[in-house]
């Protein structure tokens, strides 16, 4: 058997391990990428959106070169009732700022860009090849991987092997995802043509939107659906708690009927070919989800490490994997020139990740998972708005009721202190 | 019409691996349980057959690991990535 090592075998070829892999590469650092895939990105989903801050640090001006699906700005959340929709629209013109950009993009054609920029750099790839341990010395310290026979050998192991990393859990950093903390994410790719986006959405080209929807898509579960523009076709899905799943009676895969057919979706989704269909799993802990992050030998980063943060209207993932890579990238740099791989040299990765935005941020939003996880938030409150704009909107000729009364009407249905108490814990979450 | 799960699984390029990535306990007595799995996986690859045992296919297959949380080592007994290079393999993504 070949007897090669590695200064650093990263473990998954996503948007984390390939940010590793590209920095580390540039370092001279000698970097091997597993990624059980065949091509870059034929694993990876995404529900579709990226913002862009993290990415812009490692390479300025990136979305100029790489292929992202179009820049996000516009904003939409729409409250569904079973017949209606209450929709909020939200244009920022600096959402087009570099710094403060999102995109919409396609794992399996963003990944292989990434890809050849860290091979560019000098890294070295495998697809097709699962790992299936991490190997530890006689210290415990992590000193490869195993992938079926073959073993192979490094100085540092970095796992970005994604929401479901065995790994992480193999080595005891990480316990398994409890059904309370994670969601699912079902996803259809539904072409279009990109004349057709622009003129269904009234966007421009390269320019796109971003729209959540919640209440009747889930009937009443926690979880929401989404739909973001791509280049040329939409990315349409929905998410659910996987502790919600029952609640409602609807399965998650037939929430994704439930959007398309939704009398305020059905019309704009006309004549699509849907042409993909994926599930991923989506990790809405928050901070308190975050697992021990290193060991001897050993970091986890990206989605392994749950660096996700759902706040119902945002939810950001793929910048925090980029950030994560960056700093894990910095201390591996670190622990080289030490020429040693210990426990608490690594322990830096975790006091870096502490001061960066994503631990910051995750910190900040801690109360949010909390927040959201209330029926109320997807059962009431959007047929108590869809009743109050009704009591707004429509005409019939009857005598018309005071909006004051209306409104009334339909809060008390829910409860005024239980309304008040939830702004009050939603205010305090932000 | 509506789009099946099988016309949709259709759309999606699989590398079917010899064996199986995921192993079941089909007689697990829980019935609720059961049902949820059932509901749970975006492929419908579980069901219930009629002495209400679970049976599972584990082709079309995306490997999201909605079955593994859900049940937290009940039914699901065991589940893993497929081998390397075998499997989904998305085109989108």
């Amino acid at each position: 058997m070949d007897e090669e090592k590695f200064d650093v075998i990263i473990v998954g070829g996503g948007i984390t391990g390939c940010v590793a892999a590209y920095l580390l590469a540039q370092a001279g650092v000698e970097v091997l990428v597993v990624e059980r895939a065949e091509g870059p990105g034929e694993k990876a989903v995404t529900g579709g959106r990226m913002y862009g801050h993290a990415m812009e640090k490692i390479f300025p001006g990136f979305a100029e070169e790489a292929p992202v699906q179009r820049k996000i700005v516009r904003e939409k959340i729409s409250l569904l009732g079973e017949t209606t929709a209450f929709t909020v629209e939200y244009d920022d013109e600096d959402m087009r700022a570099p710094d403060m950009a999102s995109y919409s993009i396609l794992r399996a054609e963003f990944d292989p860009w990434l890809t050849e920029k860290a091979e560019e750099a000098g890294a070295m790839f495998i697809h097709g090849i699962r790992v299936d341990k991490v190997l530890t010395d006689e210290n415990g310290k992590a000193c490869g991987v195993l992938a079926g026979e073959e073993e192979m050998h490094a100085d540092c192991i970095l796992l970005a092997d994604g929401v479901n990393s065995l790994l992480a859990q193999q080595l005891g950093l990480k316990k398994e995802l409890a059904p309370k903390q994670v969601a699912v994410g079902v996803k259809e790719v539904i072409q279009f043509g990109e004349e057709e986006i622009n003129k269904r959405f009234g966007v421009k080209d390269d320019e796109g939107l971003a729209w959540l929807l919640m209440g009747d898509v889930t009937n009443g579960a926690v979880g929401g659906g989404f739909i973001y523009t791509n280049k040329d076709s939409l990315s349409v899905g929905i998410v659910e708690t996987i502790e919600e799943i029952g609640y409602g009676g609807v399965a998650p895969r037939d929430m994704l009927e439930r959007l398309k057919q939704h009398p305020a979706i059905k019309d704009i989704l006309t004549g699509g070919e849907v042409v993909e269909y994926s599930a991923h799993l989506v990790t809405e802990g928050g901070y308190d989800m975050i697992p021990q992050l290193y060991s001897d030998g050993v970091l986890v980063a990206g989605d392994a490490a749950a660096l996700v943060m759902n706040l119902g209207f945002t939810i950001r993932g793929m910048d925090c994997c980029a950030e994560s890579a960056r700093l894990a990238a910095e201390t591996i740099l670190a622990a080289k020139e030490k020429g040693d791989y210990s426990k608490e040299t690594l322990s830096l990765y975790e006091k870096k990740l502490n001061e960066s935005f994503v631990v910051t941020d995750m910190k900040h939003f801690r109360k949010m998972p909390a927040f959201i996880d209330n029926h109320r938030m997807f059962e009431q409150y959007p047929g108590m708005i869809s009743e109050m704009m009704r009591g707004l909107f429509l005409v019939d000729g009857s005598k018309p009721q005071k909006f004051s009364k209306t409104a009334m009407g339909a809060v008390k249905k829910v409860g005024i202190f239980k309304l008040l108490g939830d702004a009050r814990k939603g205010m305090g979450a932000l | 019409m509506a789009m099946t799960i099988e016309d949709k699984l259709g759309l999606n390029r699989f590398n079917v691996d010899g064996t199986p990535h995921i192993e079941i306990n089909g007689n697990y007595d829980d019935q609720t349980l059961k049902e949820r799995l059932v509901m749970a996986c975006p492929a419908k690859l579980y069901t219930l057959r009629e002495d209400n045992t679970v049976d599972f296919n584990y082709e079309g297959c995306l490997e999201c690991g909605t079955c593994r949380v859900l049940t937290g080592g009940r039914i699901v007994k065991s589940w893993d990535h497929p081998i390397g290079g075998m499997g989904v393999a998305f085109k989108k993504g």
